[in-house]
């Protein structure tokens, strides 16, 4: 059973502050000179009020701070890894707001500082498994994502709900190459969604979400591979149709629309078998559902997965 | 003449070993980044190609340049070439995989990227295994020499093999395949175009089975 206690101790509490602090010294002294003057003013990293643990939390290990913002697929700052922690923090994340329209009885844009206080956050450790075989465990902070979409009253015609990105053509260079059909997009069936496990995120460790992790506001949803949580959201569009999504586009054949974890059907490059998580040598079998299987298992009850993939 | 040249062959030497102490040495003090089995097994096979193109290169270096004594360093770039598409390998199956046979006989099957590196590979074997100057005469120059035009499809399939994996961005693979279409094209273009007295240069000589050892004369 994967419902548990809520800890003792939340996660934002045994943050490993030492480490970052450094880093973040250093990132400011690397910024120090012609550039810092053209750059923004290096973000201290902001505690956030968590007044929850969520009873949705793993008891696993957190994989470190530097790993969880060192180690990012966030393709609008470019290719590589390690690319989005060395470029993301030109990204402008204020102001902010989020439009949610579409099928809804009142579309209304929201500013960031507004959504914050929808609900109280909660910190909320999940597993991430990545299409490309390894994972992490992050603690993040947010709520769940049903409380920000009800704020719009969905249509009872409303069955899908997607997800678009930011495009900053001047802190993101990524966009200028049109390898994806930019704005980034995602979809999520309406129940999905609403789901409780999905969680609007807005910070982790405690802390204001990192720009490489997706800030301010992003999309986490931890049964399906990590492509499906959409960072750095400006609109949330409620649809009748299963609405277009990004990787979906470019190769239909190795990542579809559902892509949740499943170690039964292979990515056509590689086994979905097994996993690495961060951190560690040898491989761990991959789970149903990435572990929540009995949270969203009958949200698909009677689909076939291998055609739904 | 002689001396210098082994000096260079010896600095080459370890030059060459220069990638795999890079990767070692972040391997033992934890810097290769949040996924380091991912780092060392695709910044092996990055080297290997790397290796491979610079020994393509050679030749027609010689050629442009018309320094013979480079012909001399061919062998053991080719066999660095070997060497570090092992450890690539060696990295796929043992820290990838952990001699998994079950799922790295899958990969082989199912995956066309995971096949095409195999297959690069097996292509290189022979070539390792008849470097020798013993095995040189043994085979006969024309037929090592024919045995050993096996590079020029083992790389084709190797930057297959790199294309063929990556996600989204395929412009290191395609730079890679740019360079490589560079130094075969040049051959093409010399085979083709050039005078007929050049065929000379191409190694050995035609219609004869003299072997010509590449060692060092005394």
């Amino acid at each position: 059973m994967l419902i548990q206690r809520p800890h003792d101790v939340p996660p934002s509490e045994i943050t490993p502050k030492s480490v970052f602090a450094q880093r973040r010294r250093f990132l400011r002294f690397a910024t120090a000179g012609a550039t810092a003057l053209a750059l923004p003013k290096a973000q201290a990293a902001e505690k956030l009020t968590v007044t929850l643990a969520s009873p949705y939390s793993t008891s696993e290990e957190p994989t470190p701070y530097r790993h969880v913002t060192g180690y990012n697929n966030f393709v609008e700052f470019g290719n590589g890894k390690e690319v989005p922690a060395e470029r993301a923090r030109r990204l402008r994340t204020s102001p902010w707001s989020v439009t949610l329209d579409g099928l809804v009885h009142k579309p209304r844009t929201l500013a960031i500082e507004d959504i914050l206080k929808l609900a109280p956050l909660e910190d909320r450790v999940y597993r991430l498994r990545c299409v490309e075989g390894w994972s992490m465990v992050v603690p993040w902070v947010g709520f769940s994502l049903s409380t920000l979409l009800k704020q719009v009253e969905p249509l009872g015609s409303a069955k899908y709900v997607e997800f678009e990105s930011v495009v900053q053509r001047d802190t993101q260079p990524g966009v200028r190459i049109p390898l994806i059909d930019w704005p980034y997009t995602e979809g999520l069936r309406l129940d999905e969604a609403m789901h409780p496990l999905t969680l609007a995120a807005v910070g982790l460790y405690g802390e204001v979400m990192p720009n490489q992790n997706g800030a301010p506001i992003r999309l986490v949803v931890p049964w399906k591979y990590g492509f499906k949580s959409a960072k750095s959201i400006v609109r949330i569009r409620f649809t009748d149709h299963e609405p277009p999504t990004s990787w979906n586009k470019l190769q239909p054949d190795e990542y579809g629309f559902y892509a949740n974890v499943n170690p039964e059907v292979s990515h056509p490059r590689w086994s979905q078998a097994r996993e690495r998580r961060i951190g560690d040598i040898l491989k761990r079998p991959t789970q149903m559902f990435n572990g929540y299987a009995d949270q969203v298992g009958p949200l698909y009850a009677g689909m076939d997965l291998r055609k739904h993939y | 003449m002689e001396n210098r040249i082994a000096a260079v062959k010896i600095a080459l030497f370890f030059l060459c070993l220069a990638p795999l102490i890079h990767y070692g040495w972040g391997a033992w003090q934890d810097t290769l980044g949040a996924n380091p089995i991912e780092t060392l097994t695709r910044g092996l096979g990055d080297w290997a190609l790397r290796f491979l193109l610079i020994t393509l290169a050679i030749t027609p270096l010689r050629r442009v340049t018309g320094w013979a004594w480079l012909m001399r360093l061919r062998r053991m770039l080719g066999l660095f070439v070997f060497f570090y598409a092992s450890l690539h390998l060696l990295a796929y199956l043992w820290l990838d995989q952990f001699f998994d046979w079950g799922e790295i006989g899958r990969d082989i099957l199912k995956r066309p990227f995971i096949t095409a590196g195999m297959v690069a590979f097996l292509m290189l074997v022979p070539l390792a295994a008849t470097s020798s100057n013993a095995m040189v005469r043994r085979l006969g120059g024309r037929r090592w020499q024919s045995l050993h035009r096996l590079i020029y499809p083992a790389a084709l399939i190797a930057v297959l093999h790199f294309t063929w994996m990556v996600k989204l961005d395929i412009t290191e693979p395609a730079l890679y395949g740019v360079l490589l279409a560079v130094l075969l094209g040049v051959r093409l273009y010399w085979r083709v175009f050039a005078a007929p007295g050049a065929a000379m240069q191409t190694g050995f000589p035609r219609g004869g089975q003299r072997i010509i050892p590449i060692q060092p004369r005394r």
